[in-house]
């Protein structure tokens, strides 16, 4: 295997996604679109012919208008979703904030919730015993750590659930809509701690609208056009591209404006 | 405060960051997604231990009763089977130890048919995790089982004392044909809640067909009627009955707790058995080894487009 390919982290080769819209799901709904001459069914390509290739260690953003295909993208990066042609293969392990807090069980304790999400997200028992207390630190949960999670607040749902996603130890770190939810200082915490992630080394895939906070993590930009890939390259031309910059003439010049650039994930 | 921290954003903004250390990953470049299916779930048993132990905590969470409950509704079945056929039709004047045959019998019908019924819901019902993690989707079903087999040990426990106390006189070939009985109905119960717990995604209308098919697994099998009765009124035609491996699992299971603590144990064995027992209960776990390798393939075709189908 050459040097290039073994530095390679995610490959996406020419990799297709179609959704099939479904209008009549009884009998007598179909039977009733039949007689009308209706169509049964209607299909929809999400993403189309997507193909580049990701070294180890790069920060990449994602970009695109909404419904351009960004999610079902990072959903078949992350082995959810398979492509029903082209290839997808990744290196290491992945994790990410894509659904933080899935898998809670609103019944449950934190204590178990922690454990039981660490372990989807690939974490072993030990590994999750030894990052547990950072765990709860970041997520800032205090005593209602042994009580059910069904009655925390949203907010302190969410960041247990991000506090135990940016905790697992990954090669590929993925990154949806991440502060669409927390407080301003959680937001902050978590921007840092992804910079952290980043600076280690890890592969990072940053799904956002805001341009500022993409051109504060990433070194290059993908954007995705109607589910096809319209762009591949350094963030400023991305950015410019999008016309995404059009109304900022000083990016990140106070603290306040990077808030804003970061409540644009909502 | 402000101005240190807006200085040092601009500064990262303009000045090249330095060099990233740099990160071997040493693993293969390979697909995101699991291939192996239930190969899968065994390599990944630290989930599925803690889903199993999920699954019991939060299903008695809040109840009084708690576990308990889970022995409420077998026994109250097990009662009403008693009662009416035991007593209203008089088979317990009839057959030996009737009792004991009935919770035999029942043990294994609750065990198949809770891990149908449970598991054919399990991926809907985990559909938060289904469409967000890649965890190997079979765990679903199979944590149903685990669930289900989990209560089936304190039954066993009840119906151990319930034997004892008529007398049981284990022999080698009803334990291990005990042991068969249970593992025809675990692969079975996993084979149909993989096949249709993914099917249930597509077609809601699975999970209540199969209510129906455990009404026929319940009067299906020598469980509230001796295999006697069977044999007499379908003479010649007995095959056709024992085709279904939920009928040689429970016979099986009776084989280990009935037949031992009836007063003529070898009698009983001859009689009231079908012939050749052990062979049947073989051929009818392998029916369900091949019916479980269908089901997996059936699962791992539908899987593909399980996430964008769970609404």
């Amino acid at each position: 295997m050459s040097r290039k390919s073994r530095n390679q982290s995610i490959v996406v080769r020419h990799v297709n996604k179609t959704f099939t819209l479904r209008y009549h799901r009884t009998l007598k709904q179909m039977s009733v679109a039949v007689l009308r001459q209706q169509e049964l069914a209607d299909s929809f390509l999400a993403v189309n012919d997507v193909s580049f290739t990701v070294d180890q260690g790069e920060s990449i953003g994602l970009m695109g208008l909404n419904g351009s295909g960004k999610s079902t993208l990072l959903k078949m990066i992350n082995g959810i979703m398979r492509p029903d042609s082209g290839k997808v293969l990744t290196r290491g392990r992945i994790a990410g904030l894509i659904a933080t807090g899935a898998g809670f069980h609103p019944q449950l304790t934190g204590r178990d919730n922690v454990y039981l999400n660490a372990a989807i997200l690939g974490m072993s028992e030990a590994e999750t015993a030894r990052k547990f207390d950072d765990i709860v630190e970041f997520a800032d949960i205090g005593r209602f750590l042994d009580s059910p999670v069904g009655h925390y607040s949203s907010g302190m749902f969410a960041r247990l659930g991000f506090a135990v996603a940016i905790h697992v130890d990954a090669d590929i770190f993925l990154a949806d809509e991440v502060l669409a939810v927390g407080d301003r200082p959680f937001k902050r915490k978590c921007m840092d701690k992804m910079q952290e992630i980043r600076d280690s080394g890890t592969t990072l895939f940053y799904v956002s609208h805001a341009a500022g906070s993409v051109r504060k993590m990433c070194d290059r930009v993908l954007v995705l056009e109607k589910g096809s890939l319209a762009f591949d390259g350094p963030v400023d031309e991305g950015i410019k591209f999008l016309h995404y910059d059009d109304d900022e003439e000083n990016p990140l010049d106070t603290e306040e404006e990077l808030d804003e650039e970061m409540g644009a994930d909502i | 405060m402000t101005d240190s921290v807006s200085g040092s954003a601009t500064d990262s903004a303009d000045v090249p960051a330095p060099p990233k250390p740099k990160r071997e990953v040493h693993a293969p470049l390979r697909p995101p997604w699991s291939e192996q299916g239930l190969l899968e779930v065994f390599r990944h048993r630290y989930i599925l231990s803690l889903l199993v132990r999920r699954e019991i905590s939060a299903r008695y969470q809040g109840s009084v009763l708690g576990l308990l409950w889970s022995y409420v509704n077998p026994l109250s079945q097990f009662f009403i089977y008693y009662f009416v056929m035991g007593i209203l039709f008089g088979r317990a004047q009839r057959t030996d130890d009737f009792a004991v045959h009935v919770f035999a019998g029942l043990i294994v019908v609750h065990f198949f048919t809770e891990t149908m019924n449970a598991g054919t819901r399990s991926i809907v019902r985990n559909k938060s995790l289904v469409q967000k993690m890649a965890v190997p989707r079979e765990m679903f079903p199979v944590a149903s089982m685990l669930v289900s087999l989990f209560h089936v040990g304190p039954q066993v426990v009840i119906l151990l004392v319930a034997t004892l106390i008529s007398g049981w006189r284990p022999d080698p070939m009803g334990l291990v044909l005990g042991v068969i009985g249970l593992l025809i109905s675990m692969t079975l119960g996993t084979a149909l809640a993989l096949m249709f717990s993914a099917a249930n995604v597509f077609m809601r209308d699975i999970s209540n067909a199969v209510n129906v098919l455990s009404n026929f697994v319940r009067f299906g099998v020598p469980m509230m009627y001796p295999y006697t009765l069977v044999a007499q009124k379908f003479h010649g035609h007995t095959q056709i009955y024992l085709l279904n491996p939920i009928c040689e699992a429970v016979l099986a299971f009776q084989r280990c707790f009935w037949v031992g603590a009836t007063s003529h144990p070898a009698h009983t064995a001859t009689h009231d058995m079908p012939p050749h027992l052990f062979w049947l209960s073989i051929r009818a776990l392998l029916i369900c080894l091949v019916i479980l390798a269908v089901a997996q393939s059936t699962f791992s075709r539908l899987e593909r487009r399980i996430p964008e189908r769970l609404l």
